[in-house]
This record gives structure tokens, C-alpha cells and sequence, in this order.
């Protein structure tokens, strides 16, 4: 239904999101709110800045990519030969990759998880009104500013095997902490410190999503002899669902994409590829070792990964999300 | 009038741009990128304003890029952009890879033969340009910041475990017998500690001990050159260490210099580290420290030969215009220069480069003012460098060092024996290096 009428709307209609139409169908009026341009080019100049972006940021350096993959030149590019797939034939024999791949599933979920479930745990504890819930909130908002190779170089601090103050701690009761050596230490760490940060920014859309589930709902439950955790998972949790979801993909990227500076302030890959991330290991074969071409190959496999992963998502996931 | 007075002005403006040969000659800019921050970041721009100051043609700007991975990675890319630095300062694992970019490099020996300016390599220390000559005696860079592996040791601990401070071990077994009284009188928890494993026990044992790390001279002689450092005096070393782990007598530091915090902390009481450690340690240890030569196994003949550098060079790129070159080789003799090069290595803690900052060091009683600074030269030049001791040079080497680093997690936390670590190191670098042979025919 939803989609004929859409395909019967004029072209260049700027037409709404998703979420809009699917709120407006509720409310019976579709046509009614939307917004005609009369001029045909105006659109066009309005998202040209946008594309531009797009364009130089994005498209151009991932083609670059592309094209270096299938390159293989010296680090100046003085000599460089078309080697077809010889790179990505490398990567994929290579048993250093695949246990790269595996290790960045478990590391990916591990944040993901983590991130979620405790940004969600704060969010709802934070949504029944505390006293002191502004500067709660504000707490726990604060991680989100610092830059994720600060936050490494803190965790750091406070886990160094020799001189940490958690790893002293940990000493105490009988944990004998060393993540230079311990790839299952290390493993932990890593998540823990990739985690932190995104509490942050998870917590705030929680938050918002508990706010905006109207109050009658859950009195009406609650009048009804549902009790706090009863009410949590057939109303609250439902409700929440399309910031889950959103949350979901953004986190996924995030632990892909974004944590490379974590590892690097912390363990670098180490010990013994334990938390050798596929990012990291684009970061390490291109920038340390040189490796253009092998590092370019990665790099279109991590785009195709979540690529993939994203439509994934949202083919299949998003259907179970009630809007 | 007030047109009129603006329209001469204008005049004399665009007169005197037009001519620019009228106006006093500008100095020539010569870029150098470099990857000393801090304090050291400080005594380089030092450097160069005293050699801007010394002369009027040439004017060199030092640029600070970070790590001397991201100013190596810099120096590429602006190359590929077509936009170089004249002088790159590049780690001593870039050294094959620079070596290989032919058409991008310009190797310091002709850049002093073009110049025309006094130019003696023999002036240099051997075992410092050693690591980047040719086989045939060509200088391609120009060292600057070189150190190598030395052994420091807790004269407090020595004290408290009543060994004598004066005599630190002078070989592995007796390294393991004193690591083993420091823990027993309880005068430091572990024993022994490193920093920069693959450099101090794989790479800077071979040479200590004259056996080769690679075939071909140790990579000398061509790029078909292989590693073979899972020869049984390496084998044995690391197991050793291994081994010494069960009752501390060793603890592994974590990869590059992380290991510095367990000596400075006292948490060990032997440390082997860079030589250039030794400013580092002076400002951060509240205990008496002192350094000794590398310990060295008594049963392998020809132990001790000598040690490797660390550290980086300054290299020159291509496409220049040959005034500029000429800017780069008078830089290259002022940093030379006995005095200057004395001062950096007095400040520093970085081996003088020359045998006349050396000599002048000396002279200036540094040494007896400062013990312990003069362990590194004295070490590096203990004898003639042979095949396996003049340094080593592989395609790649820099990710050779991360496999190195991986294997010795496996090792140290006992995944794997010594012999399956150093095995599959030796089995992936060559990997790299067949490639890297491949790529640079």
C-alpha cells in the first residue's frame, strides 16, 4: 500500500523518511504534508554540498582504494604492476587474515553487546527521576568527548601491567594481570576500553527513546499487575526497539571501524595477534609495513563486510522493528 | 594627489617584484622531516638555527611528522604527491626500502661528490655507516641518531643483595645467577627485563656473537637474501629466557620500550635497553643505575664482537635542483662538525657519529663527569665489524619486527618452544621477503 502510493508521487518531490510516512499512515494524511519545490534545479543545489562531501570524502578514496587493490607498486609507486586478484588471493591464504576475521567477530559483538546492555541498564535507571539526574546524566555523557586514542592511552595508565592502578588492584586479589602476554586479558581490555565510549553516546539515545514511551502505557500495565521487569520486556523493550536497532548498526560500524585508536594506544595488535582487528591489521600492513596493495584488498573487504552487514540489517532485522 | 603618491608606490612595488635579482638573493629553503619530539624536537630546531645562523645561502626548516613510522609514511606520500622534503629522516628497519626506491632516493655520497664541499666517510664511525653503505664502501644516507643495546643495572638492588655494583655480569649464565640472588634477597620482585626484544635478543645477538641473522651478508648482499635467525645460538638464547621466567628470573616488557617502566619502577634490576635510554632513565629512576656491555654466551666462539645500531638516518630525495642539493651536503658537514655532533651526543645519549666528536667528548671529560655514557661506543666498536656484525639489511624488515614481537608473545607465554616461535618468524619474514624481492627485481 504504502509503497504503491509512494511510486505514484511526482519525482522530484522531496519525499520523507521512512519513519515519517509510517508515522503519518497512522494518522491517515500522507499527501497533506508534503513540501512541492516549484523550481526543478533548486533540490539539486540544495544537496549538491552534501554530494560534494560524499563525493570527495567518501566515494573518491574508496575507489582509490579499489584501484589500489589490484596494484601491486613499491611504497614510492616508482614501479607498479596490474596483478588482478594476486592480493586478494594473499589475503584470503594467509592464516594471520582469517584469524584477524575471527577475532574481529568476537571483538565486534563483544563491544556491541557490552555497549548496549549497559548504556540500556543506565538509560533506564536513569529515566525514573533521581534527584541528581541531570549531572547523572551529564556523567555519563562526558566518555563520548574524549578522543578514542586518549581513552586508550588512560586505559592504559590504569591497566599497565607494572605501574596500573587496576592492575595492582587485580595483583590484590589474585589476578594475575598481564595483557602484554595474556591474549584473553588483552581481549577483555580492549572491549572494555572500545565499550566505554560508546556507553556514552548509547546511554543518550536510550534515554531519549524511554522519554518519548508515553507514561500511560506503562500505569496501565502496571494497574494491571505487571511488575517492573514484566512491564520492561512487553512494553518498554518493544517500544525501544527502533533506537535499538539504530544503535545496533552505529555500534557495528563503530567496533569495524572506529577502534582502531584504542588498539593502537593499548595492545597494537598484540600478544600474539590476539586482538590484531581487521582494521588495524589495514592500518599496520599499509602505514607500517607498506604494503599498498595487500592493505588496499583488506580495506575493499571491510567495505564490502559492512556493506553487507548494514543491508543485512536493515533487509531482515528491521522488520521485526515495530515503528 | 593622494592617486598619484598610490601609483608610485604601486610602481616601486611591481618593480622591484619584477626584479627580484635586484633585491639580496633569499636563502634557499631546504626542508627536513623528522621524527624527534619533545625535548628532542627542541635540539633539533637547535641544530638548525645554529646552522642557519652560520651562513646566509641556506636556510633549513625542520619539520616534526610524528613517529618514524608516520614521517617515513609522510615522506611517501608527498613523494607520490610529488611534493618531498629534501632531507627524510628514516628508522633503520627503512633502510632496504628506501635503498630499493631507486628513482626516488639520491644517495648521500653523490650529493657530496656533487657539491663539491670536503667529504670524508672514513671520518665517520664504521660500525655507525657501516649499516648504511653498500657493499662496495658507497655512503647512501647520513646517520644521525644511532644507539645501540646495552645492559643497565640497580646499583640499590646490587647493594641490597650484596653483589658488588662494580662488577656487573659480564655473560648470560652469570646475568641469570645475579638475576636469580636479586629475587632471593628480596632486592627487586623479577630479575631481568627488555625492551625492543627482536632488536636486542635476535638481532643485536647475532652480530654480538658473530653468527649470521640472514644469508648474503645479513641482506648485504641483494634482496634474495633469507633470514635465519632460528640458528641454534638464537633458539637456545630465547628458551633461556623462556625458562628463566618460571622463578622470575625474567619477565617479558611488552613490545618497543613499554619494558622501561619495570627498571625505572625497580621492579627488575637488570634491563637490557637502547643506549639512547640513558636520559630517560637518569630523569626517571630515584636509585643509582649503572650500564654495562651486553651480556654474551662464554661458549660460543667469537663472542664478543660487537653491536648494532638502532635508530634512524637522514636520507635524501630526488628531483631537486643542484643548489639546493649543495644546501643539503653544507647541512650534512655542519651537523658533522665535531662540535655540534659532540653536543647531540652529549645531550642525547645517541652514539657520536664521528670519530672526532668522539675524540672530543673525551677530551671535554664527558665520560668521567658522566659514568656509564661512553658502555654503547665502547661496545660498538670493540672490534672490526665482520659480515655479521656490520648491521642488517631486509626488504620489509619493519613488519618482520611485528611478527618477531607476536612470536615472542607466543614463546613468553608459552603457546609455543622457543624453536617453533623462531621457526615460524623465520618462515613468515621470508614470506615477506620473496615478495619483497619480487617487487623490487
Amino acid at each position: 500500500m504504502l509503497w504503491e502510493r509512494q511510486a505514484a508521487a511526482p519525482e522530484n518531490y522531496p519525499t520523507y523518511g521512512r519513519h515519517d510516512r509510517a508515522g503519518c499512515l497512522s494518522c491517515g494524511s500522507t499527501m497533506e504534508k508534503r513540501v512541492v519545490f516549484k523550481n526543478r534545479i533548486l533540490p539539486y543545489i540544495l544537496v549538491a554540498p552534501q554530494i560534494a562531501i560524499t563525493v570527495v570524502f567518501f566515494i573518491w578514496p574508496a575507489s582509490q582504494a579499489l584501484v589500489q587493490s589490484f596494484l601491486q607498486e613499491d611504497a614510492f609507486g616508482t614501479s607498479s604492476a596490474f596483478v588482478w586478484f594476486d592480493n586478494f588471493v594473499g589475503i584470503f591464504t594467509s592464516p594471520e587474515y582469517l584469524h584477524s576475521f575471527h577475532v574481529t567477530l568476537v571483538f565486534s559483538i563483544s563491544v556491541a553487546g557490552l555497549a548496549l546492555s549497559v548504556a540500556l541498564l543506565l538509560a533506564v535507571m536513569a529515566d525514573r527521576a533521581l534527584r541528581s539526574a541531570t549531572v547523572y546524566k551529564t556523567l555519563i555523557i562526558w566518555p563520548y568527548a574524549v578522543a578514542p586514542v586518549v581513552a586508550g592511552v588512560l586505559w592504559y595508565f590504569l591497566f599497565n601491567p607494572t605501574v596500573g592502578m587496576m592492575a595492582f588492584f587485580l595483583k590484590k586479589v589474585g589476578v594475575n594481570w598481564n595483557h602484554t602476554l595474556n591474549g584473553t586479558q588483552a581481549m577483555t581490555l580492549v572491549i572494555i576500553a572500545a565499550a566505554w565510549r560508546e556507553v556514552s553516546y548509547n546511554f543518550l539515545f536510550f534515554l531519549a527513546g524511554l522519554q518519548s514511551i508515553p507514561h500511560s502505557f506503562i500505569e496501565a500495565a502496571a494497574i494491571d499487575g505487571a511488575g517492573p521487569w514484566r512491564r520492561f520486556w512487553t512494553i518498554v523493550f518493544p517500544l525501544l526497539s527502533p533506537t535499538m536497532f539504530f544503535l545496533i548498526v552505529v555500534n557495528i560500524v563503530y567496533a569495524f571501524f572506529d577502534t582502531f585508536g584504542v588498539i593502537h594506544a593499548l595492545t597494537r595488535g598484540g600478544p600474539y595477534y590476539a586482538t590484531n582487528i581487521l582494521v588495524y591489521k589495514v592500518f599496520n600492513d599499509g602505514f607500517i609495513n607498506l604494503d599498498l596493495g595487500g592493505s588496499a584488498a583488506q580495506s575493499v573487504v571491510l567495505m564490502i563486510v559492512v556493506i553487507t552487514l548494514t543491508v543485512v540489517q536493515f533487509r531482515f532485522i528491521e522488520r521485526k522493528v515495530h515503528y | 594627489m593622494k592617486h598619484l603618491r598610490k601609483f608610485k608606490m604601486a610602481l616601486v612595488a611591481a618593480t622591484l617584484m619584477a626584479l627580484p635579482g635586484l633585491a639580496l638573493a633569499a636563502p634557499i629553503t631546504i626542508n627536513w622531516w623528522h621524527a624527534h619530539g619533545g625535548v628532542l624536537g627542541e635540539k633539533v630546531n637547535s641544530i638548525c638555527e645554529g646552522f642557519n645562523k652560520s651562513q646566509t645561502q641556506y636556510q633549513v626548516v625542520p619539520t616534526y611528522k610524528g613517529s618514524y613510522a608516520d614521517t617515513m609514511t609522510a615522506g611517501i606520500a608527498a613523494f607520490r604527491a610529488k611534493n618531498p622534503p629534501h632531507i627524510l629522516q628514516v628508522f633503520e628497519v627503512g633502510t632496504a626500502t628506501m635503498m630499493a626506491a631507486k628513482g626516488a632516493i639520491k644517495p648521500v655520497y653523490e650529493v657530496m661528490k656533487q657539491s663539491g664541499l670536503p667529504f670524508d666517510p672514513s671520518a665517520y664511525l664504521p660500525t655507525v655507516t657501516g649499516y648504511y653503505t653498500t657493499t662496495d664502501g658507497k655512503m647512501l644516507s647520513m646517520p644521525f641518531n644511532s644507539s645501540t643495546a646495552i645492559l643497565y643495572y640497580n646499583i640499590d638492588a646490587f647493594k641490597k643483595a650484596g653483589l658488588d655494583p662494580a662488577k656487573p655480569p659480564k655473560t648470560w649464565p652469570e646475568a641469570g645467577e645475579v638475576a636469580k640472588k636479586l629475587v632471593a634477597a628480596g632486592a627487586s620482585p623479577v630479575g631481568l627485563s627488555s625492551s625492543w626484544n627482536g632488536w636486542i635478543h635476535l638481532e643485536n645477538l647475532g652480530a654480538w656473537h658473530n653468527v649470521p641473522f640472514g644469508t648474503k651478508a645479513n641482506g648485504f648482499g641483494g634482496t634474495d637474501a633469507r633470514y635465519t635467525f632460528n640458528s641454534p645460538l638464537y633458539v637456545k638464547h630465547i628458551q633461556q629466557l623462556a625458562d628463566w621466567q618460571k622463578d622470575k628470573t625474567f619477565i617479558y616488557g611488552g613490545r618497543t620500550d613499554l619494558g622501561n617502566a619495570k627498571f625505572n619502577s625497580g621492579e627488575v634490576g637488570l634491563y637490557t635497553a637502547s643506549s639512547a635510554s640513558y636520559a630517560g632513565f637518569k630523569k626517571t629512576c630515584q636509585f643509582e643505575f649503572g650500564t654495562a656491555m651486553l651480556p654474551y654466551w662464554p661458549d660460543q666462539k667469537g663472542a664478543p664482537q660487537n653491536t648494532i645500531i638502532g635508530g634512524a638516518s637522514l636520507w635524501v630525495l630526488n628531483g631537486f635542483k643542484p643548489e639546493e642539493y649543495k644546501g643539503v651536503a653544507a647541512f650534512f658537514n655542519y651537523i658533522s662538525s665535531p662540535e655540534v655532533m659532540a653536543d647531540w651526543h652529549q645531550f642525547t645519549g645517541y652514539l657520536p657519529i664521528t670519530k672526532a666528536a668522539y675524540e672530543l667528548t673525551k677530551k671535554q671529560g664527558f665520560y668521567e663527569k658522566n659514568p656509564g655514557t661512553e658502555t654503547a661506543i665502547l661496545q660498538m666498536t670493540l672490534h672490526k665489524p665482520t659480515e655479521n656484525s656490520k648491521g642488517i639489511r631486509f626488504g620489509d624488515h619493519a613488519k618482520t619486527r611485528d611478527i618477531m614481537d607476536n612470536e615472542f608473545e607466543a614463546i613468553f607465554s608459552g603457546q609455543k618452544t622457543a624453536k617453533q616461535g623462531l621457526d615460524d618468524a623465520v618462515k613468515a619474514g621470508n614470506e615477506l621477503l620473496i615478495k619483497f624481492e619480487k617487487a623490487n627485481k
